[in-house]
């Protein structure tokens, strides 16, 4: 675009004046210090350990005893003896398949909801109060009541993974509904667009950026209920281990299970948060 | 002017009920527009000219009276009216190309999916950014966007275009660059226009005639000023013209006028 001379009285905008340069992906660099501090409040954390299982609580195996009890089932992660003795990799595996297949059933359940609360005033205040009363009930509330509904532990685990996963995303999809720019619908408006295109071509991409961030914290609770749901079925899986495993007084390989279940909700998260910045739109 | 008006205002009011009873915003607005007339509504924000205009785009509906377009009571939005609102509305996650199709593929779905694309591709190298189709908004400047918002209302070749203050958000150098493109685009076509704007120079600029509004609440037409500048104009002999300057002096003080009577400002959503 060609912007004329002009006098000076005239304030020139340079971000609009030309074009906007489209930015630049770069790999994020890393600072020193962002790989010596937590380094450094790792190294604390297991000072504090050693000396925790030093003095107060001899119980605690120290953070060497805990790598040697546990050096097989992470450096041969798939290794298999029998049901009760698994590599740390394949217990993970089955927590994460278990925890797939209940977060796609909060995300099929979840998702419509969400849009249905968001559009339709009279659905809105009809479950709003519901969905208020049961978003807080912990998952080991719902597994019971999974258990004598299904009667097996298989399906009352997902059953309480998707119940207590699907908050985050209804929620969040019906705010996304409702805060869609009325510039946006007006443009639908006046271009008389039927309802199923006004739906599929604005009211569903404008709202996609929310329901990533709703699908990115409904997976953080899927994670977090998969423990519990295995320590009270069970059931194979990194929380079966942990429960297991301090039945037979090996405690080295809950905390072994404990950084398992960390990790693998960092990377979770960060996985979804990558999905999530694909949809953000400006 | 044609006998018969393209637009016809009649009897046009808007009143909201409020719990202090009702508030008047609008009333009493009589207005006709010829084809191919340029019209501008002025006055100051909150005055009600936005609900003039947002009832002829059929986003609202008049309490009183009526709005005629064409031989058809205005009762919804339509298609026969190419809108451009204050701010672009694009869509962000589209292509410049794509928003101005799902306009095309509404008002044209009869024409085959080539000829959508080249009514699009048309629209778009008529406001200069044939260049620009497949970037996304979000890479575009304002004034840019903006361009795209008018080659979407144009794309839908509708029998009037609506504006509302579409340039009131840029800065004063891309709002001269586009009051000069819209000019031009405009004197190719000679398409009927409503536009609402609160300068009183782009009013100058572009209209046939100026439609100045009484401040709220229960505003209406004050006077109307017939804008006598031959066309082609261009903007810098409209500043050689002594009687632009008295034409500027008389809106400047009708709307002070208004300013000194009621300084109330936002009474109604503009």
């Amino acid at each position: 675009m060609k912007v004329p001379a002009l006098p000076s009285t005239l304030s020139a905008n340079p971000s609009t004046a030309g074009n906007a340069a489209p930015a630049k992906r770069s790999l994020p660099r890393v600072e020193p210090a962002s790989i010596i501090l937590p380094l450094l409040a790792g190294a604390g954390v297991l000072l504090i350990w050693t000396a925790l299982s030093q003095t107060v609580s001899p119980d605690l195996p120290s953070p060497l005893r805990t790598w040697q009890e546990s050096k097989r089932y992470v450096l041969d992660p798939f290794f298999k003896d029998g049901e009760m003795s698994q590599g740390i990799g394949r217990l993970a595996f089955y927590s994460l398949m278990r925890v797939i297949k209940g977060y796609a059933l909060a995300l099929l359940f979840g998702t419509p909801l969400g849009f249905l609360i968001g559009l339709s005033k009279f659905a809105s205040r009809a479950l709003d109060p519901l969905i208020q009363v049961l978003r807080p009930i912990s998952p080991l509330a719902w597994l019971p009541l999974g258990l004598v509904i299904f009667q097996r532990s298989e399906p009352a685990a997902l059953f309480t993974i998707a119940l207590c996963a699907m908050w985050p995303t209804v929620l969040n999809t019906a705010v996304g509904v409702r805060s869609i720019s009325t510039d946006y619908l007006n443009v639908g408006r006046v271009l008389n667009l039927p309802r199923r295109k006004m739906f599929f071509s604005i009211i569903l991409p404008a709202t996609l950026p929310y329901v990533f961030t709703g699908y990115r914290l409904s997976l953080g609770i899927a994670w977090l209920v998969i423990v519990a749901s295995e320590m009270l079925t069970g059931a194979p899986g990194v929380g079966g281990f942990l429960w297991q495993e301090y039945n037979s007084l090996v405690y080295s390989h809950i905390i072994l299970s404990i950084l398992t279940i960390g990790f693998i909700g960092f990377l979770l998260d960060r996985l979804m948060g990558a999905v999530e910045a694909r949809f953000k739109t400006t | 002017m044609n006998p018969r008006p393209l637009l016809e205002l009649m009897q046009l009011g808007k009143t909201y009920p409020t719990p202090q009873g009702p508030a008047v915003i609008v009333r009493d607005v009589n207005l006709k527009i010829a084809e191919g007339e340029f019209v501008c509504l002025i006055g100051h924000s909150g005055c009600g000219k936005s609900t003039v205009l947002s009832i002829v785009m059929g986003l609202n509906e008049p309490t009183t009276g009526s709005a005629i377009l064409g031989m058809r009571e205005i009762d919804g939005p339509g298609t026969d009216r190419g809108v451009v609102f204050q701010s672009p509305s694009l869509f962000p996650w589209l292509t410049v190309e794509q928003n101005i199709q799902l306009a095309v593929d509404q008002v044209k779905p009869r024409l085959s999916p080539a000829e959508r694309l080249a009514c699009a591709k048309e629209a778009l190298a008529q406001v200069g950014l044939a260049g620009e189709a497949d970037r996304h908004p979000a890479e575009l400047s304002a004034g840019m966007r903006q361009r795209a918002g008018i080659a979407r209302a144009l794309a839908m070749d509708p029998k009037i275009l609506l504006l509302d203050e579409p340039f009131s958000l840029l800065d004063a150098l891309t709002r001269m660059e586009l009051q000069d493109e819209l000019l031009r685009i405009w004197e190719q076509h000679r398409k009927t226009v409503l536009m609402v704007t609160h300068d009183v120079d782009e009013a100058l600029l572009l209209a046939d005639r100026i439609v100045m509004m009484t401040n709220g609440p229960a505003a209406t037409i004050g006077r109307i000023m017939t804008v006598p500048f031959a066309r082609p104009r261009v903007r810098a002999q409209l500043a050689d013209n002594p009687e632009y300057y008295r034409a500027r002096d008389s809106l400047i003080a009708f709307l002070e006028g208004q300013g000194n009577e009621l300084p109330k400002e936002e009474q109604c959503p503009a």
